[in-house]
C-alpha cells in the first residue's frame, strides 16, 4: 500500500506562510547556513549524489546543472526560479508557494551560493497575482531578517503566454524581450540571463533542495525510484473521486494515483484514458496503469511525467473532442517562431477538427501521425516537440474512438 | 578539431564548426531556407534538421555544434521525410502563385519545392489574406508570402539598426509587420531596400515602373532619356546571364537604344559634377568655419535615415543634391537647351541600384527644372526583366555611344559605386585643387575594402583633414553618435546606406551574400584603373558646363539646381 510523503509540502498547514518565524521555528533556513558552512563543489556534490532531477519535465540532474553554471567564469551570475505554472490542471507550484514560500526562497538562496550568484528572479505565472503578493512578503521578510545575505530575490510576473514556461522563453520574457525560445546550445546555465550563467530550476525542485541538504544525499536517493528519486507531487483532476493533491514517492504506479490516493473514478463509472504530466501529455490505457509514476519508466511508455499533473477520463468521455481541444490550445500557445510548430500546431488542430466534426477521412489520421511524428522530432523547443502526443498516443491506443467519427 | 563522421564520410572539423560548416567541407549539402551567411542562425525554419547518432530529436544543421565522435546523418527517409514535410507546411501557408510572382524563378522556396519533389502537398491549402502594402514608392510588402524566416528583420534592426519591421501576433498568426502594425510609410523604414536582398522569397520587393517606361517610349511626342548609375553596369550582367562586371558598358548603351530609349547618359557626369561642388562646399566649410563634419549626401538611404534619427545633424550633410538629382534637373535645363529639345518633351529615367531613389526622385522639392527632375527610377533588377522582356541577345549587339552633353565621366565617378568610391574621388580633386600640383597615385587604397568603418588623414600642406567612411548604417550610427556627443574628429565623412555602396544597394541583382558585394566592388576598382581620366575636375563635358551655363562651383546656378536642403522627419513614435 503506497503511502504519501511529504518532503515538498512538508510544511504544508503547519505553518502561517505569511510569517517567516513560523518557518524558521520549524528549521527554516537552517539548511541555507549548513550549506553556506560546505565549500560550492561540497554542496553541489551533494546535491548531485542525491539525484534530484528537475521537476519541471525534462528532468536533468539538478547538481550537474549546477555544476555548468558553478565551473563558468562570470562576473555574474544567475538563479530563476520558474514558477510559470501554465500547464491546465498543474497547481503544485501554487501550493508550495502560497503554503510555504521561504521553502523555495532558501532552495533558491543555497542555489545562488553554490554557484555563486547574488541575484535571483521568480518569474511568477501571470494568473497567479496572489502568489505574487505572498512571495514578495516573503522577500521582504526574508530581507529584514538578513537570512538571505547578499542574495536578492525579485518577483516577476508572465504575461499569460504558456511557452514562457520554456526556460529560454521565461528568460527572453525576463530580458523584456518576446517570449520565445532560444536555440540550444548554449544552454542557460552557460550563456543566460543577459548573457550570463543562471539556473532555471521548477518551484518544485528548488523546495526539495533545503531538505537534501538537511538530510543528506544517501537519504534521499533511497525515497522512490532510483533514477528519478524522492516524491513528486501530484494535482488529481477530471473524473477521479478525490480531485486533489498528493505527494507521493517516484514508485508509486499510476494505479496507485487513480484508485488509491484518487478514490478511483467517479460516479462509480470505468476508467477510460489518463493524461499525465499536462495538456502535452500522453494519454495512457488502462493496459499501462501499472508504470510507476518516476520519469524513466514513463517516458519507456511514450508517456512523460512532466508537471504531476493526472487528468482522469471516464468511459463517458470523447477522447476524440478532448484531444481536438487540446489541439486548439496548442495552436494558440505556439509562439510561431519555428516552421513546424508554427504551421504543424495549426494543421494538426484543423485535422482534429474535421475528424470530430464527422468530416475525416482514414489519410487524415496517417496524415496525422506523420505530422506529429515530424514536429516530435523537428520543432525547436519542448512546446512543439511535446504538443503532438495527445495526438499520436490518442491514435495508438484509442484508434478505435478515430475511425468511429471517420464519415 | 573535431572528428565527426557525416553520412560515412570522416572529417575533422574545427571546435566550433556547425553541422552545416562541416557537411560543406565533405560536399554534403543541406538545405536551408532561414539561414543566411552573413547573418545570425535562427534555426527557425527547420528545413536543415539532421540524424545525429544517439539523439532522438533531429538537429538543425545551421545551429548544431559538432563534437568529437559525432556520427551524422543528412539524408536517410526519416530527415528526408522531415524536410518533406517541413516545406508542405511552409508552402500550404503560402499563395504559391509563383508565376505571378516578382522572385520567380529566384526564390529559396520554390528551389526547395523542386528539390523535393513537391507534388500533391496533403495540407490543405491556405493564405493570410492580407492586402500587400503599397504604401511606399520604392518598395512593396507582400505579408501573404512571408516565411517568417526573419532574415528581414535582421538586415533591419542589426544590419542598418532603422528597426522598421518586428513580429506581431503568435502561432500561425504571426506575421512580419511595420514598427506597430503601421503601413511601412508611417514606419521609420528608409527605404534602403536591404530587406529585399534579406528576403528569400517574394514577400519584400520593388515598387516597379517598367510599365511607366514603355508607355513614354510608346509616345512618339516624348523624348525618353535615361541616367545610368555608377553600380549598375558591373552588376547588370548577372541579370542577363553573365559574370559581374562583363557586360560592357557600350554595350549596354545599345541594349537601352533597342528597347527605345531616345538618348542615353550616364550618371557619372554628375558624380564627376558631385566632387567639384562637394570638394568645394568642403573646402568653404572648413576655412569659414561651417558645421563640421560635413557628410556626403549621395545616398537616399542615408539621407532618410539622418532625417529621421539624427535631425539634428541636418546641418552637417553637404546640401549637394544626389548625382541622380543633379542630373535631373540638368538634363531638362542645360541639356535640354543644348540638344535644342523642349523640356516639357523629356521624359527623365534613372537606372539605380536603389529603390530608395524611386523615394528621392519622387519628393515634391526636386523640381528646380520647373518640372520633376526625375520622372522615374529603375532598379537594375527592372532594367534585366526589361532586357529578357525584350530578347536582346547582348553577345550579337554593337557597341553605341553615350549622347553629348552628359554621358562623359572618369574614374572618380565609376567608384561612387564602392563604399569609400565618393571619398577616394573627393580626394583625388581636393588634393590637386588646394596643392596645386599632380597628384602622382591617385589610388587612396585607405579608403577601399569592406570593413564597416574606415578612417584616414590627408595633409594638405599643413591642413590635416580627417575623413571617414561608413557603410551600412549600424557602422554610420557609430559615427553620428560621435558627432552628436561632440567628439568626432572627422571634416568629412562618407556614409552610404547599403552594405557595400551603391553596388549593394536594395535595387540591384538579388544579393544572398556579402561575397557578392566583394566582387563587384573589384570589378569597380577594375574599371576605374582601366579609364585613361581618372579625376573628376578633369571632366571635359564638366568643365564646358561650369563654362556655359553654370560658371563657378556653389554659384548661383549651382546653388539653384544642384543643391537641396533637408526636413526632419519627425516621426512621432521614434
Amino acid at each position: 500500500m503506497a503511502e504519501e510523503m511529504r518532503i515538498v509540502l512538508r510544511n504544508y498547514g503547519k505553518i502561517d506562510p505569511l510569517k517567516i518565524d513560523d518557518y524558521i521555528a520549524l528549521g527554516g533556513y537552517d539548511s541555507l547556513n549548513k550549506a553556506r558552512s560546505m565549500s560550492n563543489p561540497d554542496l553541489i556534490s551533494e546535491v548531485k549524489a542525491s539525484n534530484l532531477r528537475g521537476r519541471g519535465g525534462a528532468g536533468f540532474n539538478c547538481g550537474m546543472k549546477w555544476n555548468f553554471a558553478y565551473q563558468a567564469q562570470a562576473d555574474q551570475k544567475y538563479v530563476i526560479c520558474n514558477a510559470d505554472e501554465g500547464e491546465p490542471g498543474t497547481y503544485k507550484d501554487r501550493l508550495i508557494m502560497e503554503n510555504d514560500p521561504h521553502t523555495l526562497l532558501e532552495g533558491m538562496a543555497i542555489c545562488a551560493y553554490a554557484i555563486g550568484a547574488t541575484k535571483g528572479y521568480i518569474y511568477c505565472r501571470g494568473e497567479y497575482p496572489s502568489v505574487a503578493k505572498t512571495l514578495k512578503l516573503a522577500i521582504a521578510q526574508a530581507k529584514e531578517k538578513g537570512v538571505l545575505g547578499d542574495f536578492s530575490i525579485e518577483v516577476r510576473l508572465g504575461a499569460g503566454a504558456y511557452v514562457c514556461g520554456e526556460e529560454t522563453a521565461l528568460i527572453e520574457s525576463i530580458e523584456g524581450k518576446r517570449g520565445e525560445p532560444r536555440i540550444k546550445p548554449p544552454f542557460p546555465p552557460v550563456i543566460g540571463l543577459w548573457g550570463k550563467p543562471t539556473i532555471v530550476n521548477n518551484v518544485e525542485t528548488f523546495a526539495n533542495i533545503p531538505v537534501i541538504v538537511e538530510k543528506g544525499s544517501a537519504w534521499y536517493a533511497a525515497i522512490g525510484t532510483p533514477s528519478y528519486p524522492g516524491t513528486k507531487v501530484v494535482t488529481l483532476t477530471g473524473d477521479v473521486a478525490n480531485k486533489t493533491f498528493f505527494e507521493v514517492p517516484t514508485s508509486t504506479t499510476i494505479r496507485e494515483v487513480i484508485f488509491q490516493f484518487g478514490g478511483g473514478i467517479a460516479a462509480g463509472k470505468e476508467f477510460k484514458a489518463v493524461q499525465i504530466g499536462g495538456t502535452s501529455g500522453a494519454f495512457i490505457p488502462a493496459s499501462q496503469l501499472d508504470t510507476q509514476i518516476g520519469f524513466d519508466a514513463m517516458t519507456a511508455i511514450g508517456a512523460a511525467l512532466g508537471s504531476g499533473a493526472v487528468f482522469v477520463l471516464d468511459e463517458s468521455r470523447d477522447l476524440i473532442d478532448v484531444t481536438a481541444r487540446i489541439a486548439k490550445f496548442f495552436a494558440h500557445e505556439s509562439c510561431g517562431k519555428c516552421a513546424p510548430c508554427r504551421e504543424g500546431t495549426m494543421r494538426v488542430h484543423d485535422l482534429m477538427d474535421k475528424i470530430n466534426g464527422g468530416k475525416g477521412v482514414s489519410a487524415d489520421i496517417a496524415l496525422l501521425n506523420k505530422l506529429g511524428r515530424v514536429m516530435s522530432y523537428s520543432c525547436l523547443c519542448g512546446l512543439g516537440q511535446a504538443a503532438p502526443s495527445p495526438v499520436l498516443s490518442t491514435i495508438e491506443h484509442f484508434s478505435a474512438d478515430y475511425n468511429a467519427k471517420l464519415m | 578539431m573535431a572528428n565527426v563522421t557525416i553520412d560515412g564520410i570522416k572529417i575533422s572539423v574545427p571546435d566550433g564548426s556547425t553541422i552545416l560548416q562541416a557537411a560543406k567541407e565533405v560536399g554534403v549539402n543541406i538545405p536551408t531556407l532561414c539561414y543566411h551567411p552573413d547573418q545570425a542562425v535562427k534555426a527557425n525554419c527547420r528545413v536543415c534538421v539532421c540524424e545525429v547518432e544517439g539523439n532522438r530529436l533531429l538537429q538543425a544543421a545551421c545551429s548544431q555544434p559538432v563534437f568529437e565522435g559525432m556520427v551524422i546523418k543528412t539524408r536517410t527517409p526519416k530527415v528526408i521525410e522531415a524536410r518533406k514535410t517541413i516545406l508542405e507546411l511552409i508552402l500550404s501557408h503560402h499563395p504559391q502563385d509563383c508565376l505571378n510572382c516578382i522572385r520567380n524563378e529566384n526564390c529559396e522556396l520554390q528551389s526547395l519545392a523542386a528539390e523535393y519533389c513537391i507534388r500533391d502537398n496533403p495540407f490543405e491549402n491556405k493564405v493570410r489574406g492580407i492586402a500587400k502594402d503599397l504604401s511606399t514608392p520604392s518598395l512593396f510588402r507582400d505579408p501573404d508570402k512571408c516565411v517568417l524566416c526573419r532574415r528581414c528583420i535582421e538586415a533591419c534592426t542589426v544590419i542598418q539598426t532603422v528597426n522598421a519591421l518586428g513580429i506581431e501576433n503568435r502561432g500561425s498568426h504571426a506575421m512580419v509587420v511595420p514598427t506597430l502594425g503601421k503601413d511601412l510609410i508611417d514606419s521609420p523604414c528608409i527605404m534602403c531596400g536591404q530587406c529585399i536582398h534579406a528576403c528569400p522569397v517574394g514577400a519584400i520587393g520593388e515598387v516597379e515602373d517598367i510599365d511607366k517606361l514603355m508607355a513614354a517610349i510608346a509616345d512618339p511626342d516624348t523624348i525618353v532619356v535615361t541616367q545610368i548609375a555608377p553600380a549598375v553596369r558591373l552588376a547588370l550582367g548577372e541579370e542577363i546571364g553573365m559574370n559581374t562586371g562583363d557586360l560592357p558598358m557600350e554595350v549596354f548603351v545599345a541594349g537601352l537604344k533597342q528597347i527605345g530609349f531616345d538618348h542615353v547618359l550616364h550618371t557619372n557626369f554628375t558624380a564627376d559634377l558631385t566632387i567639384l561642388e562637394e570638394g568645394n562646399e568642403l573646402l568653404t566649410r572648413v576655412k569659414n568655419g561651417g558645421t563640421l563634419p560635413m557628410f556626403t549626401s549621395c545616398s537616399p538611404g542615408w539621407i532618410n535615415f539622418c532625417e529621421t534619427f539624427y535631425p539634428d545633424l541636418l546641418d552637417n550633410l553637404s546640401t549637394c543634391k544626389s548625382p541622380q538629382q543633379m542630373f535631373g534637373s540638368l538634363v531638362k535645363t542645360y541639356w535640354a537647351d543644348k540638344m535644342d529639345i523642349p523640356a516639357k518633351k523629356i521624359f527623365s529615367v534613372s537606372i539605380m541600384p536603389c529603390v530608395a531613389k524611386k523615394f528621392e526622385a519622387a519628393r515634391p522639392e526636386m523640381n528646380a527644372s520647373g518640372f520633376q527632375d526625375v520622372d522615374i527610377v529603375l532598379t537594375t533588377r527592372e532594367v534585366g526583366r526589361l532586357f529578357r522582356m525584350s530578347g536582346i541577345d547582348f553577345k550579337k549587339l554593337a557597341p553605341a555611344p553615350f549622347s553629348p552633353w552628359m554621358g562623359e565621366y572618369t574614374g572618380a565617378a565609376v567608384i561612387f559605386g564602392a563604399t569609400g568610391g565618393v571619398m577616394e574621388a573627393a580626394l583625388r580633386t581636393v588634393y590637386e585643387v588646394v596643392m596645386e600640383e599632380t597628384l602622382g597615385d591617385v589610388n587612396f587604397t585607405v579608403a577601399r575594402g569592406f570593413e564597416g568603418i574606415k578612417e584616414a588623414e590627408v595633409d594638405l600642406n599643413g591642413l590635416v583633414v580627417k575623413v571617414a567612411i561608413a557603410h551600412g548604417l549600424s557602422h554610420a550610427r557609430i559615427l553620428m553618435d560621435q558627432v552628436r556627443a561632440g567628439v568626432s574628429p572627422y571634416h568629412f565623412i562618407e556614409i552610404m546606406a547599403c552594405p557595400g555602396g551603391c553596388i549593394g544597394g536594395g535595387g540591384q541583382p538579388i544579393t544572398k551574400a556579402n561575397a557578392k558585394r566583394v566582387e563587384r566592388i573589384e570589378a569597380i576598382y577594375i574599371e576605374d584603373a582601366a579609364m585613361d581620366v581618372r579625376k573628376s575636375h578633369l571632366n571635359k563635358e564638366v568643365t564646358k558646363l561650369y563654362e556655359d551655363f553654370l560658371h563657378e562651383p556653389l554659384g548661383h546656378k549651382s546653388h539653384e539646381l544642384l543643391h537641396t536642403h533637408y526636413h526632419a522627419k519627425n516621426k512621432k513614435f521614434l
